[in-house]
This record gives structure tokens, sequence and C-alpha cells, in this order.
């Protein structure tokens, strides 16, 4: 029997070893790349090495009474002991000051990372929404979806709320969730010290396609973030200077259909051509990497395939199969692609 | 008169007058939820009228002291019962059931005029936890006016002797607690805006 | 020692059938209701948890689509908490807390079948959903508002918020009922200091269910106002707080984790001092512990709303009470191991599957520890990791807790042994299975993967480990197929058990098994804790009655009764008002009847 325990144990060893390699693992919390992330984990290796040791010593002594004291034939009956003061009150006081060892850096680590952001910091409004995220930078006006651009080692503070239902915000490599709650304004802030992309998705249950709710942090050095914000700036390109292809993805865009429910203008955002609010603004969706909650690649073959069928891609999608014809699809792509 | 083959008790106290006081236990937490609700949501309406405008303190006043009475005639009943009074059981069940009655006449009114000047369930905060809140205690009021009934007819049938003073004690305390409940809403929803 | 003379073991007399069944007032009866009809739910929700760890076993997997895994890992929650757990709980409080302490029966044996009733029916219910394609989707916690009307507009959520009401019904009831016997039904000389733990940890467990349930029927008649009458307790356009929801459910949530977790508590004290032939170390100090268990429950609900945003000081209050409430737990751990220490312990299946629930509840109670600590808990919340968490102390702790029960008492329900070798052989391979199946959890959520998501990017990493999860899942189902044969096998078959198999100290081993209607001959006078373990022998008790007990006849009001309630949910569900007029009115006279009809319980 005790030869189990080993084995369980060595299993975790294992599994530990692997995951102390920083392979592949893009949403992992054990690998931090902002104070955020690195304050949490630092806390979580202390609580994780005294349950280690709280777990070998308590199932030692399980093992060893159930093989010390295992019953032999022809004993007499043991002693009745009914309990022992001294060591009943060591075993109580024992775990409080193991605790208190614990909430001292824990409370300091709550007041450290949820103290009022410094003035430098960069503001991003988040918003949750069924099964996408919306971004809006108030220092500099721009509006994206899903794809998060941040410099480093900049504070950063998220103010979210939520659109619709109760949705959370997580990317775990640069710190721990935050939920996004309409009527509320939630708040986090880090400081993201890698340069890297980032994933997270959406961390509490939101319906039919909460796991279709994904994310990414683009963190990049201060001149490419310039860059980035320059370029989401900037207007599209007017109509004209557009190819013939996407000059026919643009009348496809804003064909009005029916029901008028099945109108992309009615619902998407792009500068200068329509302002709906229901669904991710558009206007730069050709440098996004992911489409529909990061989800999809952005390639010719992803956007069609979306366009083809949202509701068969993200399962309870608001924006509906408006039964696109393969040369409207074909424009449209070339028109969405032409939106960098 | 002895009292009737009473069940033997661990602790000597009837099994249903235990179980009432468990229930009373319970039935504070439902009320303390609901009036919780209410002091959250105190002041956050975002339209409709408000407690201030709508609610008629001095008519309240006179069915809480209605409420009150009511207890008063409960405890006179159950000694009556005690002592195998017939006459002024029978009296005193009724007055306590009747003046109960009188107390749910009184909300039906007060929620009837809400509706008309524009507060129903739906309207706002406000509206949903008051009638939520005191709906919930009026339906208490009215279960204790059924029991009350119920005990008034079994004297009748000549089946609420001194040796049933037990039901008629538990109600009792039931009809209390449902009163000193009030007393609670009155002062929290009522007295202090 | 059995007795030479109890071999054959009697059973009923004259009372067999289906409406004996269906009117039976008898506690021990109603106990053999709700362990199977909980067995039966228990492996309702056991097939719906391979279907998600099926759909789980690969990323991008389409087994399920999303719509059906959110009813499934929904019903899996809510069936597993109210229709497993509670329930198999409640079979061993109807069965065995009369027979520890001395009593005939419960304080008020048709309320008592009035709960299982209602309980039934309500799971009943709450499955009927599926038939209608409408299983409940919100989770098991349904936060609004994913779950007003507008996010959720077909008759999912109705059927849930419904379905729970009902069952809170059942709870209460029994909570009422069972405070009642174990306080005012104790035999002359059960002090309350002389219960033994079981009874004491019903007791308790009790109290948290009449103070907790009352919370949560608040809060789920908001909802179900809010979705069929329009009130504006959840309504953002209305000012309304969606948190209310949340604290609401969580002041009920959380004790209900003791609900859960306290009675196996309970068995787990009994098994191990029987096997190790020694008193339970530290009687007292458990039973302080259990109740100051459940005090505290109280103080910690918002350490499920760390990621709320409810602000330093929120955050730090409840991070410090529960890690506080970790003590009373842990000091039960020592407290056990001790009672083994110096004893002679006997390794039947009873007392595994309790030195596992120590094995396995540590386990959980460590991450446990890590949840509650703030900071951390933010990157553990909602993932796999909590998953990990709440199976380790609910199938590890309390699930195993009530096999070691089974094991243990089965003799004495049945008059028969279950097969010990069969025994170890479900112990030993649920063994490997659970940690298959829960232990990599914790390694999948701290690499990212959330909870609840029907399906998983491949680039996270983890799906080897969903696999081996997955494997484990169904390693458990094995076992479970072993365990059902070996009760369908000794029930009838098994090694006859005699009054007291086990040589166990607690009055329920002094009469013979399964016992007759009335229990006990004469009600015993308890002169100690350990009635036949101490020196001090109480009187024995007499082969037969000195004079003929009248054991009450059954009702069949509380069935009624049970079905007005069931009635009056269904008609909700199907907004069919005059269906729940017409069911509320049989309610009505139901009770009216029950309260008149002549019963001497």
């Amino acid at each position: 029997m005790p030869h189990r325990y080993f084995l369980v144990a060595l299993g975790v060893g294992a599994l530990l070893a692997t995951t102390a390699c920083s392979g592949p693992f893009p949403q992992s919390t054990l690998h931090p790349a902002g104070d955020l992330g690195f304050e949490i984990d630092r806390l979580f290796r202390l609580l994780l090495w005294l349950a280690a040791g709280v777990f070998v010593i308590v199932e030692s002594l399980l093992i060893y009474v159930a093989i010390r004291y295992r019953a032999r034939p022809g004993q007499p009956p043991p002693p009745r002991v009914h309990g022992h003061t001294l060591l009943e009150i060591s075993w109580t006081l024992a775990p409080v000051v193991i605790l208190i060892v614990v909430a001292v850096p824990t409370v300091q680590t709550i007041l450290r990372t949820q103290r009022p952001p410094g003035a430098g910091a960069l503001e991003v409004s988040v918003i949750g929404h069924q099964w996408w995220w919306e971004y809006r930078y108030p220092e500099s006006g721009v509006v994206t979806a899903n794809e998060l651009h941040l410099p480093v080692s900049r504070p950063v503070v998220l103010s979210m709320t939520s659109a619709d239902v109760i949705h959370s915000f997580w990317a775990p490599r640069l710190g721990g969730k935050r939920d996004v709650i309409g009527g509320r304004t939630n708040r986090i802030q880090f400081t993201p010290d890698s340069i890297g992309v980032f994933l997270g998705q959406c961390a509490e249950f939101c319906g039919e396609s909460h796991a279709n709710m994904g994310l990414r942090v683009v963190v990049q050095d201060s001149a490419t973030f310039a860059a980035w914000i320059a370029d989401q700036q900037r207007a599209p390109a007017p109509p004209d200077s557009l190819g013939a292809a996407a000059r026919e993805g643009l009348e496809a865009y804003r064909r009005i259909r029916d029901p008028a429910s099945n109108t992309c203008i009615i619902c998407h955002a792009i500068q200068g051509v329509s302002g709906g609010l229901m669904g991710p603004n558009l206007t730069h969706l050709g440098s996004r990497s992911r489409i529909a909650g990061d989800m999809i690649p952005n390639t010719a073959e992803g956007l069609a395939r979306w366009l083809r069928d949202p509701v068969a891609v993200k399962p309870g999608s608001k924006m509906p199969n408006i039964g696109l014809t393969e040369p409207e699809i074909a424009a449209l792509v070339a028109y969405l692609q032409s939106l960098r | 008169m002895t009292p009737a083959a009473a069940h033997y008790t661990s602790t000597g106290l009837d099994n249903k007058k235990l179980a009432f006081w468990a229930f009373i236990g319970s039935e504070c937490l439902l009320f303390g939820s609901l009036i919780s609700t209410y002091l959250v949501y105190k002041g956050r309406s975002v339209s409709g009228p408000t407690p201030h405008e709508i609610l008629n303190i001095p008519v309240t006043s006179v069915s809480t002291f209605d409420l009150l009475m009511s207890s008063l005639a409960m405890v006179l009943a159950l000694a009556a019962v005690s002592r195998g009074d017939k006459v002024w059981a029978r009296f005193w069940l009724g007055t306590t059931a009747f003046l109960g009655l009188v107390f749910l006449g009184f909300q039906y009114y007060e929620f009837t005029s809400f509706v008309r000047e524009g507060l129903t369930i739906k309207t706002n905060l406000f509206g949903s936890t008051f009638f939520t809140l005191t709906g919930t205690h009026g339906a208490h009021v009215a279960v204790g006016v059924l029991l009350l009934l119920t005990l008034l007819v079994r004297s009748f049938q000549g089946k609420l002797g001194p040796e049933k003073a037990i039901n008629v004690e538990v109600t009792g305390l039931y009809w209390h607690f449902v009163d000193v409940v009030w007393i609670v809403i009155f002062t929290v929803v009522y007295l202090i805006q | 020692m059995a007795t030479a003379t109890q071999l054959s073991a009697p059973h009923d007399s004259g009372r067999s059938g289906l409406w004996s069944w269906i009117t039976t007032t008898d506690h021990k009866r109603i106990g053999i209701l709700y362990g199977v009809s909980a067995f039966v739910f228990f492996l309702i929700g056991g097939l719906e948890a391979l279907f998600i760890r099926l759909q789980l076993a690969r990323p991008d997997n389409t087994l399920v689509s999303a719509e059906t895994f959110n009813q499934l890992f929904t019903m899996h929650g809510t069936t597993m908490v109210f229709l497993a757990i509670m329930p198999l709980s409640a079979a061993f409080f109807n069965y065995i807390v009369p027979l520890q302490i001395g009593a005939r029966d419960v304080a008020f044996p048709r309320l008592n079948a009035f709960s299982y009733w209602v309980f039934l029916l309500g799971g009943l219910f709450l499955n009927a959903s599926f038939l209608v394609g409408a299983a409940p989707n919100g989770g098991w916690f349904g936060y609004v508002n994913l779950t007003s009307r507008q996010y959720s507009p077909g008759l999912n959520i109705d059927f849930w918020v419904l379905g729970l009401l009902v069952l809170g019904i059942a709870s209460l009831a029994a909570g009422f009922n069972f405070i009642v016997t174990i306080i005012n039904l104790r035999a002359p000389g059960m002090r309350m200091m002389r219960l033994p733990v079981f009874t004491w940890m019903t007791l308790i467990t009790q109290i948290i269910v009449v103070t907790a349930f009352p919370v949560i029927t608040v809060g789920l008649v908001f909802l179900m106002f809010d979705r069929f009458f329009g009130t504006t307790f959840y309504s953002l356009a209305a000012g309304g707080d969606l948190l209310l929801w949340q604290h609401l459910f969580w002041l009920f949530g959380h004790p209900e984790v003791y609900i859960l977790i306290l009675p196996a508590m309970g068995i787990v004290s009994e098994v191990l001092p029987t096997f190790s032939r020694k008193p339970l170390f530290g009687y007292a100090v458990v039973v302080y512990s259990g109740a100051l268990i459940g005090f505290m429950g109280w103080g910690v609900w918002a350490h499920h709303m760390f990621a709320v945003g409810l602000g330093p000081i929120a955050d730090s209050v409840f991070g410090a009470t529960t890690m506080l409430i970790a003590i009373p737990t842990g000091v039960k751990i020592f407290n056990w191991l001790a009672t083994m220490w110096g004893g002679q312990v006997r390794f039947t299946t009873a007392m595994l599957f309790a030195m596992g629930f120590i094995a396995m509840f540590v386990i959980g109670g460590l991450s446990g520890v890590m949840h509650s600590n703030p900071p951390a808990d933010l990157q553990q919340t909602d993932t796999y990791f909590v998953v990990a968490h709440l199976h380790y102390v609910l199938f590890g702790g309390a699930i195993q807790g009530l096999f070691a029960g089974i094991y243990y008492w089965f003799p004495k329900m049945t008059g028969r042994l279950l097969n010990e070798k069969l025994g170890k052989v479900h112990f030993w391979v649920t063994f490997l299975g659970m940690n298959l199946a829960f232990f990599p959890m914790h390694f999948i959520g701290l690499l990212g993967m959330p909870r609840r998501i029907y399906t998983y990017r491949p680039e996270l990493g983890v799906e080897t480990m969903n696999l081996v999860s997955t494997i484990g899942a169904h390693i458990i189902a094995v076992a479970l197929l072993v365990f059902i044969y070996n009760v369908w096998r000794s029930w009838r078959r098994g090694e006859v058990a005699g009054n007291d198999p086990w040589e166990g100290a607690t009055l329920e081993w002094t009469i013979p098994s399964p016992p007759p209607d009335y229990n006990f001959t004469v009600i015993p006078e308890v002169v100690s804790r350990l009635p036949r373990w101490s020196v001090t022998q109480m009187k024995a008790i007499p082969d037969v009655p000195p004079e003929p007990i009248h054991v009450p006849g059954g009702s069949y009001w509380p069935v009624v009764a049970a079905l007005g309630i069931i009635g009056m949910a269904t008609g909700a569900v199907a907004y069919a008002l005059w269906i729940v007029l017409l069911s509320g009115a049989v309610l009505i006279f139901s009770i009216y009847r029950w309260a008149f009809e002549p019963f001497e319980g």
C-alpha cells in the first residue's frame, strides 16, 4: 500500500518537471511576464512549498501509522487514550503560526497591487461583449478589438466594464484575472516587462461561446508601439485607391440587406463608412493576427470561413449567417484585408 | 388535570415547540435577506416614486398598532385555551384572526393605492424590494390567519381542550414572530428614511 | 461479535409491496429510499462527467455542441451537489441517527417522508428538462445577468430556479426534523457530549441547512420574479447590482460546502476508531471544531469573489477568515491520525475509504488554502485548479467518506456484509482513477485553462493532461461497476452480519441487522459515550420487547403534498397558472388532511 503513494509522488514530480521548463505554454501562470504576474507567482511559490511540506508530513504520518500500527493476531486491546491537551494545543497553534507567516506578505501584496495607479500610466478601457473584447485608448482615440497592444515597461491601467453579461479578462502571463461586470468599472493594473505575444481568454462563464472569447496582448517596445498607435489612428484609404476586388467588397459591406439585421453597417464601425457599435470596430481589421475573438487566423481562408457561417464557427454568435455568395465573400475578404 | 401523555423529550420541550423555534431561526435568515436587500437598494432607484413620496406613515402606524393589538389578543387566547375557557378562547382566537385580516386589509389598500400612484413591483428597485418584502410578510400573516381560523373551527368542534394548548402556543409563537418582523420592517422601511 | 441468536435477519413484518414503500414513514425505509435514489442520480451525474471528459480529451473536439456541453457541466454540478452528495448523506442521517441516539424514529416521521418525496420529485423535475431539450445551462451557480431572461430566454433557467426552490423545501423540512430529533429524542443518559460524532456532525449540518437555505431561496425568488414578473432585482437598467446575486448565492454556497463535507467527516470519525480499536482521539475537540467550522463558514463567502474587485480591505478580510477556517479543519486530521496511532488497524474496505478520505482531503484542503490567498487566487479562480480542488475535497473527501459509510453500515441495513475482496478492488481502482482524473487538473489550471469551456486551443499545451484526466474518469466508472456488482450480489447472498460485525462502540451495533421496525426492544439507558466499549456496561437490551410496541402505520399525505409542490413548479415552467393554482389547492388540502389524520409519531 505505501508504494502507491510513492508512485503518485513520482508522477507529481514528473509533471512538475515538465512545467518547470518554460515549454510552449502561452497561457501559463507559472511564467510571468509582468510585475503583477511576478508578485502573484512569488506568493504562489511560498504557498506551494508550505503546502508540499504539510503534504509530506501528513501523508507520511498516515503511511507510518498504517504500517506501524496494523493489527497483528494475538494482540491485547490497545490502551484507551482519549486525548492529550498539550499535543492538541500545539497542533492547533502550529497552523496558526504558518498562516500568519503567509498572511503578512499576502496583505502587503494585496495593497501593493491594488494601490491607485501612478500618473504616467497608460489607460485602456476594456469592454467585454458576448464573445469578443473591445479596447479603447482614451489618450490616442484608438478603438480596436481582441488584440491589445501595450508598450513594454510602462504601467498600464485597464478600466473594464461589460456591455452585457459578466466576463473576466485574463492574460495569465501578465497577471491575475479581473471580472468584467455591467454597471461597474473594475480596474487591473500591471507593468509588462517582456516583449512578446501573450494569450488569454475570458475566464467567467458567459454563455454559449464562452470558450471562444480569446484575447491576445502584444507587448512592444515603445517605438513599435507608437508606430502601431499611429497606424490605428490613420483613416482608411479612400475608396478610389482600392483595388477592384476591394471596391466590390466595400459595396458588399455597405449593401442594405433583408432582414435589416443582416446588414453589416448596422453592427460594425469602419471609420468614414459606418458607425455600428454592436460588433467589433473593423477599421484596422487587416492589422490583427486573428479574428472572431482571437479564434481564427486572419488569413483569406480564415476570413472566408467566418463570413460564410459565423454561427458554425462560434455557436450562438450574434453575427448571423446571412447567406453570402462565394463571389461576395471573396470581395469582402479583399476589402477587409485592405483595412490595415 | 394532568397534561395528556406528553412524549418524553430530552429537553422537556415539546417537539413541536422545538421545531418551531428552529423554524423561526430559519425565518430570521429569510426575512434578514429580504430586509438586507431592501437596505442595499435603498435610494438607488433611477426613476419612479420614492419612499418619501409615496409611503403613508400615519395610516401604516394604525395598521402596525392593529397588529400589536392582535398579539395581545393571541396571548389572551392562549390563556383561555389553557384554562379550558371555551367562550373566551373562541372570542380571542376570533379577535386575533379578525385583527390579522384588518392588517391585511390595510395592506391591500396600500398596495392598490401605490399601483394607482405609479408604483408597481416592476417599476423600480424600491417597488421590487418593497412589494417583495412586505408581500412576503403579508403572506405570512395570511398563513397565520388560516392557522387561527383552523384553531377556531377546532374549538367549535370541541377539539381544542387544554391538552391541545400546545398547538395554540405554537401558533402564538408564529404570530408573535410575524409581529416582531413587522416592527422591524416598519422601522426600516417606513420610519427610517 | 455476531450473537448466535441473531443470525437470521428479521424483515419488516407484513409490510411489503410498492404501496408500503410509497406510504412509509419508517426512517430506515426512508433512508434506503434516499440512498438508492441518490446513487442513481450519482450515476447520472457521473455519465454527464464522462461526456464532459470525452469532449475535453482532445482540443477543438466536436463530440458535443457548445450548448450541450454547457448543459452537461451545469447538470453535473447541480446533480452531484443537490441530488447525489446531500441525499446520500441524508440516507445515513435517516437510517443511522435514530439508532445512534436510541430512538424509535425521528421526531416527525411524516415530515421525513415528505422530505424524501419532494427531493425525488425535485430531482426528476430537474432532469425532465433534458426531455424538452432545455436542461439548465447557466452553471450550477447561475450568475446573473447571464441567467436573466434577456440573456437566457429559454426554459433552461426556469427549470433550474424552480428545481432548486423545490429541493430547498426538502432540505429545510429534513433540517427541522433532525434538529428536533437529535436534541429531543435522545435516550436517557445520552447527553450531548456522549453523542456519536456522526450524529453531532449531522446536527451541525442541519443547523447550517436551515440557516443557509433561506438565503439562496431569497436569491432564487428574486431571479424567478425577474424572469417571470419583470421585477428589477438584477436589472442593470433599473440600477440593480449584479453582485447582489453573487453575495446571496455564496452566503448560501459556502456553508453549503460544509453541508457537503461535515457528514462525511462524521462517518470517518466513526469508522477510524472502530477499525483502530481505539476511541476517537480528542472527541470534544473534534465536536467543537465541527461546530466552529459550521459557524466560521458564514464568514468566508466572498473568497469566491476575489476576482470581482471588492477592494483591498474586503479581499484581505476574507482572505484572513478563509485561512483561519483551515485550522479547525486541519485539527480534525491530526485527531484522526492520533486515533490510529497506538491502535490496531484493521484494513477493511470501510477503513480504506476512511483513510483515503484523509489522504485526498488533505490535498484538497491544501489547494483550498492556496485559493484563500487573494492575489494567488486571481490566477487560480475560474480555472481547472479550482476544479482539481473541489474534486479532491468532494470526491476524494465526501464521496470516499460516504463509501466508507456504505461499507460500514450496509451490514446493519441489510443484515449482510459487502464482499471485502470486491470492496478492495473498488477502493484501489477508485484511488487510481481519481488521482489520474483530478491531479493533472492542478497543472491544467495553472497552465491557463479556464473552467466551463467546451473546448480549448491546442496551443495551450494541455491536451495530454486532459487525455490522462479523461482516462482517469473512466477508471472511476469501472470501479463503480465493481461496486454495483458487489451490492447486487451481497444484498441477498452476502455473508450474514449479525448485530455487530465490526465490534463497534455505538448503539446501532446493539440491535439486530437489519433492525426490527421499532429499533430497540426497550429504550436503552446510556451510561457512557462508547456504550459497547465502556467498562461500565449498560443494562443488556432484551431480545424481545417486554410489551407490544406500537409502530405507526404509513401515510400517503406526504406524497400528495409533495405532488402538490412539484405540480406548482411544473405549472410555473409551463406558464400555466391554472396548474399552479390547482396544485396549490392540492397542497393545502393535503396539509390539512395530514394535520388531522390520526397518527402516533
